[in-house]
């Protein structure tokens, strides 16, 4: 069966801080993300697709991939939404 | 480097809750490597905090209203320059700009720089003429029209859909969702600012805006764009970010090419959901959050002066995005005597 591998691309602009912080310098909006979220996504920015984090993440804490992939959708599309993501960003 | 001492005469030195230009641009000269200004303030009201401002401002003339016609306004400025010996005019308010520019000659032979826009800029870019301006210019804007008459009101539904904006001629915004909220804000407005009173398609998105100075000759010598952050109950920026947006700028220097734009501009966009930009307006002067832009690596206040003094002023090529500011209010603590001279003078 061919698996599907679904490439989430961030924004080039886009500049995450070591503490979370995240600022879109298009639209002038900020967020704050937590440890997870900051690592998650900047495990995205260097260009890692989804498969990949959601491996690392099951790997190295205590969560279902099941569970762990519904809540990591949920973030996709609060980054599609906030506008963090580029505008073909599902390959 | 040896810095140019000059005189220059500002107003809008009302750094109010809605504040005038005033003050940012005096700081963006203070904060000059190249000038070395003595600053007049130019008051139409006892109480405009700048002129209590000494660390910023020398000295406070007040000034007629421009309502008052420009013989009274140029009146006061030749006695003013007998005294001051005045190098640069800056005009930081919508409604003396047309005596200002109409009066160019005259500044001129006393030897009064300006930089303003042409007349007729100033005349094309009116909220009211803003579908022909985006005809001719070929820029987005949102469907307006002038209203001259509480009566014609009446057939808003022909042209509009609910909700609307109302608009003042110089100053002044409201939103109406109705057809009573929107006789009420006409008649707000036109005792306030006068006929006409535009009305204006209103376009979702968000609201951002550009600062930028036009050399005069289709040049944009500066430009930095900002999204407000917080909005006070007067419309106005309480907090602001500069932006990295291509979009924007592009728009500015297309603008700016095509009108020769002269003097400062403040452009109202609004961003739609597709990233559309529709221009809702053009303020023909550097507007109250143009320290930003100085914060950010453009002292536009600067480059203004030293073109209007004939200067070449290369553009500026970038600025820091992300640069941030906060508006804040201070209460001076001011001697009764102080308030007197100028109620009574009409100098201080």
């Amino acid at each position: 069966m061919k698996s599907h591998i679904m490439v989430v691309k961030i924004k080039k602009n886009i500049a995450i801080s070591e503490s979370g912080f995240v600022f879109n310098p298009s639209t002038g909006d900020s967020f704050t993300l937590n440890t997870i979220g900051a690592e998650i996504l900047r495990m995205l920015a260097s260009g890692k697709d989804m498969d990949a984090v959601s491996e690392f993440i099951v790997g190295t804490y205590d969560v279902e991939k099941s569970v762990f992939e519904r809540y990591f959708l949920d973030f996709i599309s609060m980054l599609r939404q906030f506008q963090i993501l580029e505008e073909d960003d599902e390959r | 480097m040896t810095k140019d001492r000059l005189t220059v005469l500002v107003s809008g030195l009302n750094n109010i809750d809605s504040p005038g230009p005033g003050i940012p641009v005096i700081r963006g000269l203070r904060d000059s490597q190249l000038i070395e200004p003595r600053i007049i303030g130019l008051a139409y009201d006892n109480l405009e905090p700048g002129a209590y401002m000494h660390q910023l401002v020398d000295k406070t003339y007040k000034m007629p209203y421009p309502s008052d016609g420009s013989d009274a306004v140029m009146q006061r400025i030749r006695y003013i320059q007998n005294i001051e010996h005045a190098d640069v005019l800056i005009p930081n308010f919508d409604a003396e700009l047309f005596a200002f520019m109409k009066s160019e000659p005259v500044l001129r032979s006393l030897g009064i720089k300006t930089f303003l826009p042409t007349l007729r800029q100033f005349e094309e870019r009116h909220k009211a003429n803003l579908p022909d301006f985006g005809e001719k210019y070929d820029v987005r804007v949102p469907f307006s029209k002038a209203y001259t008459n509480f009566n014609q009101l009446k057939n808003l539904k022909d042209d509009f859909q609910f909700p609307i904006v109302v608009k003042g001629k110089f100053y002044d915004a409201f939103i109406a969702k109705d057809q009573i909220q929107a006789e009420i804000y006409f008649q707000k407005i036109a005792a306030k600012w006068g006929l006409p009173v535009v009305i204006q398609e209103f376009v979702y998105g968000t609201e951002v805006n550009v600062v930028a100075l036009g050399d005069g000759k289709g040049t944009t010598v500066g430009a930095v764009p900002m999204r407000k952050q917080y909005i006070t109950d007067k419309g106005k920026a309480w907090g602001g970010i500069t932006l990295d947006d291509s979009k924007m700028l592009e728009l500015t220097y297309k603008i700016i090419r095509q009108t020769q734009w002269r003097g400062g501009m403040e452009l109202e966009l609004i961003k739609d959901a597709k990233d559309d930009l529709y221009l809702i307006e053009i303020n023909p002067r550097l507007p109250a959050w143009v320290y930003l832009a100085v914060g950010a690596g453009q002292n536009l206040p600067e480059a203004l002066v030293l073109m209007a003094m004939g200067k070449d002023v290369s553009p500026f090529k970038n600025y820091e995005v992300g640069k941030m500011f906060i508006r804040y209010s201070w209460d001076m603590i001011c001697d009764l005597t102080e308030f007197e001279k100028i109620a009574t003078k009409g100098e201080l």
